[in-house]
């Protein structure tokens, strides 16, 4: 667990403490902390002076807005048609055997989650994945390699 | 113009000087402005086709005096990234175009939804947007924009899930009517619009909306930005005029085995290789919000159908039943077909099942959703049951 109340009250400070100050304040929580504890969200209750259910029924209809431990780099890989077509699998199995996880998996050192997401739009240039926010396009499973060893001299 | 073939355009990329276009409108008077777009044609461009003079014209019409206008560039449509595109190549123009739909209707904010996808891009567009600003402060019109960002909802696309978004709650779609030109964001008027169209705008003011005319045909003014994606050698951001049919289409983008044609994403409509030449791109026959891919023969049209269904069965916000429930049962009848659990007149079923959801469900979603399953196993129905 991490102590989220300092980071709250900044967030608060920068957004506001309105409701619709809500979704840019968990979003600021999960840049920081890849993902929503639930002590993150019972501060965030407090501080906005809501329901913490109001809270939590926000943050998990949002898919990006994780109410589940998630790793510092959270791998999304598109599993949209075009994606598919173009050879996502390969992309999920290369993943998978580097990482030793299952696709909803965290690595035990808590460095990278292995998630499947709906499309992100890079379908020209598929397949296509996410770590974090940045974009991977036109990947191969050597390109994979190349990229998921440079995330891990981070 | 030539008008023969696919005619490839230039207007949404276009570069122009964004002073003299806010210029020109900022001396315009609203009704000038509108009356231009009205003369235009001009329709939304995120898919949904509502003719954009009018939705600004019912927006200024009201008295209220706090007034929005959105950008709605939260684009999720599976095979659609023009938006992207746009806004990382001309984002003044969108923000432009914002100002100039806020000077129609009299509003002096802005928000853009970005879909969380693109958080990337949003430190070059803030930049961009600091710029815009000082731009506007210099033409002397009050307005400002700012951006909110989504986080990973489908749904939220649609226009009144995105309000709800931006409110801090659930994406969940409200009842319509209101409609958001009385009751939009903060339950305000707001005016919506798709990245796309507010550049479109920009151009239509620039150019002239006699200019514009003449691209296009009656129901399907001007160009359009498409998102080629799938069995294609050349897959990327083609902005063409709107007219051809899909043939027209497919002799240019096509790898020459071509079987089928997805217009419009996953919530659109599928047209099988013996309708290609029948079949026009634009509001008279199969509308698209841009997205456009193509199949060839070595593709299973079951395992498309399947991939949208579990789409849509995850995307679905879940509130209303009909689209809830209605998704699941088609992904899993067209399992129990192919498993031959059920026998293929089951089929017939699941057509009944996705005009119920065209009429029953709440939004543009569950509205949908019976496009592209109806005319996947209309025209597949053998790949779909062996």
């Amino acid at each position: 667990m991490y102590s989220v109340g300092n980071l709250v009250k900044e967030l608060a400070e920068k957004h506001g403490r309105e409701r619709d100050s809500l979704i840019p304040i968990l979003q600021g929580i999960v840049e920081r902390h890849n993902y929503l504890t639930d002590e993150a969200m019972v501060e965030v209750a407090k501080e906005l002076d809501i329901s913490a259910a109001e809270v939590y029924g926000t943050a998990s209809f949002y898919t990006f807005l994780d109410t589940e431990p998630r790793g510092k780099y959270v791998i999304r890989v598109c599993k949209t048609i075009t994606c598919m077509m173009k050879g996502k699998n390969e992309i999920l199995q290369t993943l998978e055997d580097m990482l030793k996880i299952k696709v909803g998996e965290t690595t035990p050192d808590k460095m990278f989650s292995l998630l499947e997401t709906n499309c992100i739009g890079w379908c020209h240039k598929a397949p296509a994945m996410l770590i974090n926010e940045i974009p991977y396009t036109e990947l191969t499973p050597e390109k994979v390699v190349e990229i998921l060893k440079s995330y891990m001299k981070k | 113009m030539i008008q023969t073939g696919l005619n490839k355009v230039d207007l949404i990329f276009e570069q122009v000087n964004p002073k003299d276009v806010l210029k020109k409108a900022y001396e315009m008077t609203s009704e000038e402005i509108i009356k231009q777009i009205l003369e235009s044609g001009l329709k939304g461009r995120g898919g949904a086709g509502f003719p954009t003079g009018l939705k600004w014209k019912y927006t200024a019409a009201e008295k209220d005096p706090e007034k929005y206008i959105v950008c709605n560039a939260d684009e999720g449509e599976p095979g659609t990234f023009k938006d992207r595109e746009i806004l990382d190549r001309v984002a003044y123009k969108v923000y432009a175009g914002m100002a100039i739909a806020g000077m129609a209707i009299g509003a002096k904010k802005g928000i853009v939804y970005l879909r969380g996808e693109y958080k990337f891009l949003l430190p070059k567009l803030q930049r961009e947007l600091d710029i815009f600003h000082k731009l506007l402060s210099e033409v002397g019109f009050d307005f400002r924009i700012s951006y909110r960002l989504g986080s990973g909802a489908y749904i939220c696309g649609e226009e009144s899930a995105l309000f709800e978004s931006i409110q801090g709650e659930r994406g969940e779609p409200r009842n319509k009517p209101p409609y958001p030109t009385t009751s939009g964001v903060f339950f305000k008027p707001t005016s919506i619009n798709n990245v796309e169209t507010l550049v479109t705008a920009v151009m239509i003011i620039h150019h002239g909306a006699e200019v514009y005319n003449q691209l296009g045909t009656k129901d399907s003014r001007g160009s359009k930005v498409f998102s080629v994606s799938g069995d294609t050698p050349i897959p990327g951001i083609y902005e063409l005029e709107l007219g051809m049919t899909v043939q027209q289409f497919v002799n240019e983008f096509g790898d020459g085995d071509t079987k089928a044609v997805q217009v419009g994403g996953a919530s659109g409509f599928c047209v099988p290789r013996k309708k290609f030449a029948e079949t026009i791109i634009g509001f008279e026959g199969v509308p698209t919000g841009g997205s456009m891919k193509l199949f060839n023969s070595s593709r299973s049209m079951y395992n498309v159908l399947h991939n949208y269904l579990e789409f849509f069965v995850e995307e679905s916000c879940g509130q209303c039943t009909p689209c809830r429930v209605g998704c699941q049962q088609l992904l899993k009848g067209i399992e129990k077909v192919k498993k031959g659990e059920v026998k293929s007149t089951y089929l017939n079923e699941l057509m009944k099942l996705a005009d119920t959801m065209k009429l029953a469900s709440k939004c543009g979603l569950g509205q949908s959703v019976g496009n592209a399953f109806k005319t996947i196993v209309e025209n597949f129905r053998e790949e779909i049951i062996y």
